[in-house]
């Protein structure tokens, strides 16, 4: 060392008197707050990534819980035989094409008084589900004495009139009116007449809303963007257009007994809080179910038919039964091909493979198919399966070929991690035993890695599960009301009838998707829980 | 018929194990040989199980294709040489015979049809029948040649092991079968939809290649004239691009912090909870993520954007980007976690001791050390992104426009190739053909992602072991 660099040396005092400089605290005061920010950020990715997580699952079982009930309707039918058995002959034929739907209308009609009109009356078939019929067909076919007697049956509300009860309902509330109103007519456009201002208030009401006056007749004008406002009067219900203290103009929905004045609490002012137009169900529908629920029977109950029947067009009707059914004869097929391939292959491959080029291709070969795209391999099997070796369009078949195909790499590389895990004395305490170096493979190996390829197995299966772009090349993408019997009938699994029902418009449709989801994601939380749990009782360290 | 052809197999596979156990339990036991077994009585069973079920499993897959063959076509000779000659007809009439040979034939079917049906049955019914013969007779061939072979000398285990590692190479060569599969199929698609002469409204290679229009639908209509298909293929592109930078760009931030953060700050108590965050996210099903995008997170957006005067389409890019994402972050953060544990502990100890804090360690000794298997992490998220259907079929639009702009909708590669192949059947038009031709630019273009990808994981795993 040269004296030159060794005068540049900083002297001991120097650097405590650098060290305690003020320059010097400020940097180590920025490198800390540095320090902390960084790992703020850390806290913070981590958080924001648990936070996406949570909005998921909170969002999707949300949405999901209403498609777990249904309301139905407990109604007193009258099985008329005129309507069932119109020439007298009971037979199982004529039982089953009658038409149950007039029956059931017959059963409303005589809740909800006044329906006249082509309006109404499509207001009052809508109320209740088109599989509500099919529940009284089912009674009657299976009991034909019934016919001629009146009986309680639970009768499906439509999707319309389910969401209403679920709380899309038009916030319905009633006062007694004030005065004395005399309606112009029974049904179509008519005026109601007041002497005394019954309106009144009503006026005043809507003026403290906002709502202008029209400038010609001094009336308020309602529309579908204002509550509406309705009156029960004479046993019917009209609603309101437009009003002035001293009289109203309005459209009947339930036409009136009679035409005669009613004064004070008789005649009832009511109104839906939520504006029509941001209903799915019109004032005409509000009113009728309004009424059925009056009555007190519709009930809520626990929608079991979503687990046991196939889709529908209808989602009051629809179920996953159909696609879980699908799922599980996909997933035999995937597992029974994969799994013994895969483990074999992983045998050959971490014991008895030569170290060869041929070896070294298959092993990159294996890494690379793990990431090939999913629907890469839907082409594939809609090419091979399909177009050249000629197999049925959406079986299940095909689609546990494309899956197993797809798990293989997956489960060939966990039970590849799994026996190389087993130590080498394993091995060679066996050979030195006597055994070939098969049976030292198949007899201790690979029972001690077991649990490993058992784990993989399951990951690979939940993949399998949720599976959904290959599929939909190979046509497992059909509306499929049946539930397939066979693995070469037509089928669909969860992931595409999820995918299937998100499409649809209908609000109780994206419940029903919402549901499925919660199904499925059940199903993957379980396989995992499983292999979890396998991977901690079983697994040993070595 | 397959199902008693395969009860067939079992029965005689189980019958020859069996047999070949007492045979060779019985000599063993003779009270004058007393000799003992080269192979234990198993070997020998298992030796005549695998003679009976490898030749009657080849018969069933030589035969059946044959057999399918024959009954069509026989049954097809009942109708005139030009519908036997356009192949089309001749499909379209297969379809038909079979859909009434099975008993769906909806409406009323023609003589020639029914007689065509009748054939196709009696047909496969027979060859079923000589199908199954074949096999029994394979079978107690199988079963008189095992037979004959038990003796004490006769070494069974090693034979049947030879058998065993011939199954054993076979399964491992699935994975290459898979592989060329993938590449004969997408390939020679690819090839007739650029080069075959008989199919309509082939674009060559360069209009597909750098062509700016994508309206495939057209083909379609080709009856309404003058609506010219495009095969362009940059739309597309920059459509995946856009989605795929969205979702990088919200990844590769969280999923690398979050990686850092869990490798080098954490407690092993917020390691517990936190890998299992992640791991449930990677768990989540991609149309489960799509739904998410496509019903809550882009009308979330697009409202969000209405707020501040901004036009968004409501399948906007970035919904879309957004919720790949998602997707990714496990991805990244997964790999990225082993790259960075990786590093080896005195690397991060000599920084310490320079009186580096943690995070200056972290960003100037452990981040350039890992950096090349966090480049490789990105590139496989990339890959997956790409990739990645269902989240862009339900979130993403089918409109191809060529755009930047991630408040409009884009498309994708993975969309149209859905989009062309769901519901049509025809593998002769150019409609089809270009879904193949897609799908043979994803699987080169991830191919070559994970190649690189895996090439600077290896050679840099190889630097520090």
């Amino acid at each position: 060392m040269t004296d030159a660099a060794h005068s540049t040396l900083p002297t001991a005092a120097l650097i405590a008197s650098r060290r305690n400089s003020p320059a010097n605290a400020a940097l180590v005061k920025r490198r800390y707050a540095a320090e902390r920010r960084f790992k703020a950020f850390g806290i913070g990715a981590l958080i924001l990534t648990g936070t996406f997580l949570l909005a998921l699952l909170t969002n999707i079982v949300g949405k999901s819980i209403p498609a777990f009930f249904e309301h139905t309707a407990n109604l007193e039918v009258k099985l008329d035989p005129a309507v069932l058995a119109p020439d007298g002959k009971v037979d199982p034929a004529t039982l089953k094409s009658a038409d149950y739907a007039s029956l059931t209308r017959a059963t409303l009609m005589s809740i909800v008084p006044g329906i006249e009109g082509r309006a109404a009356r499509k207001s009052l078939s809508g109320v209740l589900s088109s599989g509500a019929a099919d529940e009284l067909r089912r009674r009657v076919v299976a009991d034909p004495s019934l016919i001629g007697q009146t009986i309680k049956v639970p009768l499906l509300l439509s999707d319309d009139g389910d969401l209403y009860m679920k709380g899309q309902d038009a916030g319905a509330s009633s006062v007694p009116g004030i005065g004395t109103v005399t309606p112009s007519d029974i049904k179509g456009s008519i005026t109601l007449t007041s002497t005394d201002g019954a309106f009144k208030s009503l006026v005043d009401d809507l003026t403290k809303a906002g709502v202008p006056k029209d400038a010609d007749t001094g009336a308020i004008v309602l529309n579908s963007n204002l509550p509406s406002r309705l009156v029960a009067i004479n046993g019917g219900l009209v609603k309101l257009q437009s009003v002035t203290p001293d009289g109203a103009t309005g459209n009947v929905l339930l036409s009136l007994k009679g035409n005669e004045a009613a004064s004070g609490p008789a005649w009832q002012q009511t109104t839906y809080s939520v504006p029509e137009g941001r209903r799915k169900t019109n004032d005409q529908d509000v009113a009728i179910i309004e009424k059925v629920k009056e009555t007190g029977a519709i009930q809520k109950g626990i929608n079991w038919r979503f687990f046991t029947s196939g889709d529908s067009r209808e989602p009051e009707l629809a179920g996953i039964r159909g696609a879980l059914v699908g799922s599980a004869l996909t997933l035999l097929v995937t597992l029974v091909l994969c799994l013994p391939i895969g483990v074999l292959a992983a045998v050959y491959l971490e014991e008895f493979a030569p170290k060869n080029r041929l070896t070294d291709i298959i092993e990159v070969n294996i890494n690379n198919l793990a990431a090939v795209p999913s629907i890469v391999f839907g082409l594939l099997g809609l090419a091979v399966f399909l177009n050249f070796m000629g197999l049925p369009r959406s079986a299940p078949l095909v689609g546990g070929l494309v899956l197993a195909l797809l798990v293989l790499p997956t489960i060939i590389i966990a039970a590849r991690a799994a026996i190389k895990a087993v130590p080498p004395s394993i091995r060679e305490a066996a050979i030195g035993l006597g055994a070939s170096r098969q049976q030292a493979v198949f007899h201790h190996v690979l029972p001690l890695a077991m649990p490993g390829i058992m784990t993989g197995t399951i990951i690979g299966m939940a993949h399998a599960l949720g599976e959904t772009a290959p599929l939909l090349m190979i046509g497992m993408i059909a509306f499929i009301v049946d539930i397939p019997g066979s693995l070469t009938q037509a089928a669909t699994v969860l992931p595409v009838q999820i995918y299937l029902w998100s499409d649809l418009p209908e609000v109780a449709f994206q419940q029903r998707t919402a549901a499925a989801i919660v199904v499925l994601l059940a199903f993957l939380f379980a396989m995992n829980g499983a292999a979890i749990w396998l991977r901690s009782k079983f697994e040993r360290r070595w | 018929m397959t199902v008693t052809y395969f009860a067939a197999l079992c029965a005689l596979t189980l019958a020859a194990y069996i047999i070949a156990v007492r045979r060779s339990s019985a000599i063993a036991n003779t009270a004058n040989g007393r000799q003992r077994l080269h192979s234990l009585p198993t070997y020998h069973g298992l030796l005549a199980a695998s003679l009976v079920i490898f030749p009657m499993i080849a018969i069933f897959a030589l035969g059946s294709p044959i057999l399918s063959h024959e009954a069509a076509t026989n049954a097809l000779s009942h109708f005139p040489a030009d519908v036997q000659a356009d192949a089309m007809r001749a499909g379209a009439t297969l379809r038909d015979i079979r859909n009434l040979a099975a008993g769906q034939h909806s409406g009323e079917a023609s003589d020639a049809l029914r007689a065509a049906a009748d054939s196709y049955n009696s047909t496969s019914t027979q060859g079923a029948y000589i199908l199954l013969a074949a096999g029994i007779a394979a079978a107690l061939l199988g079963i008189a040649i095992a037979f004959r072979l038990i003796s004490p000398q006769f070494r069974a285990r090693n034979h049947f092991e030879k058998v065993v590692n011939v199954v054993l190479i076979a399964c491992a060569a699935v994975a290459i079968l898979t592989t060329i599969g993938i590449v004969a199929s997408v390939l020679t698609e690819t090839l007739r939809f650029f080069f075959d002469p008989h199919i309509k409204g082939r674009p060559t290679v360069t209009d597909f290649l750098f062509g700016t229009e994508w309206n495939p639908q057209a083909a379609m209509r080709a009856d309404q004239g003058d609506i010219k298909t495009a095969y362009g293929f940059l739309p597309l592109l920059t459509g995946t691009l856009l989605i795929t930078f969205i979702a990088i760009c919200v990844a590769g931030p969280l999923g690398l912090l979050s990686a850092i953060y869990l490798a080098e700050y954490a407690s092993p108590k917020v390691r517990a909870y936190g890998k299992p965050v992640l791991e449930i996210l990677a768990g989540i099903p991609t149309v489960v993520l799509g739904f998410f995008a496509a019903l809550t997170v882009a009308p979330m957006i697009r409202g969000f954007g209405q707020y501040l005067g901004l036009d968004v389409a409501s399948e906007s890019a970035l919904a879309a980007g957004l919720v790949m994402g998602m997707m990714i972050i496990p991805f990244i953060s997964s790999l990225s976690d082993d790259v960075i544990n990786a590093v080896p502990q005195s690397l991060r100890d000599g920084s310490a001791a320079l009186g580096a804090t943690k995070s200056e360690t972290i960003r100037q000794v452990v981040l350039p050390a890992a950096l090349p298997g966090i480049v490789s992490a990105f590139m496989l998220a990339i890959s997956r992104a790409i990739g990645e259907t269902m989240i862009v079929v339900m979130a993403a639009g089918l409109a191809a426009n060529l755009t930047f702009n991630p408040l409009e909708a884009v498309t994708t590669i993975t969309v149209q190739i859905k989009t062309l192949l769901v519901g049509d059947q025809e593998f002769d038009s150019a409609k089809t053909l270009a879904a193949f031709a897609l799908g043979f630019v994803l699987f080169f273009v991830t191919l070559m992602l994970n190649v690189i990808a895996l090439r600077i994981v290896r050679k840099y795993r190889e630097q520090y072991d």
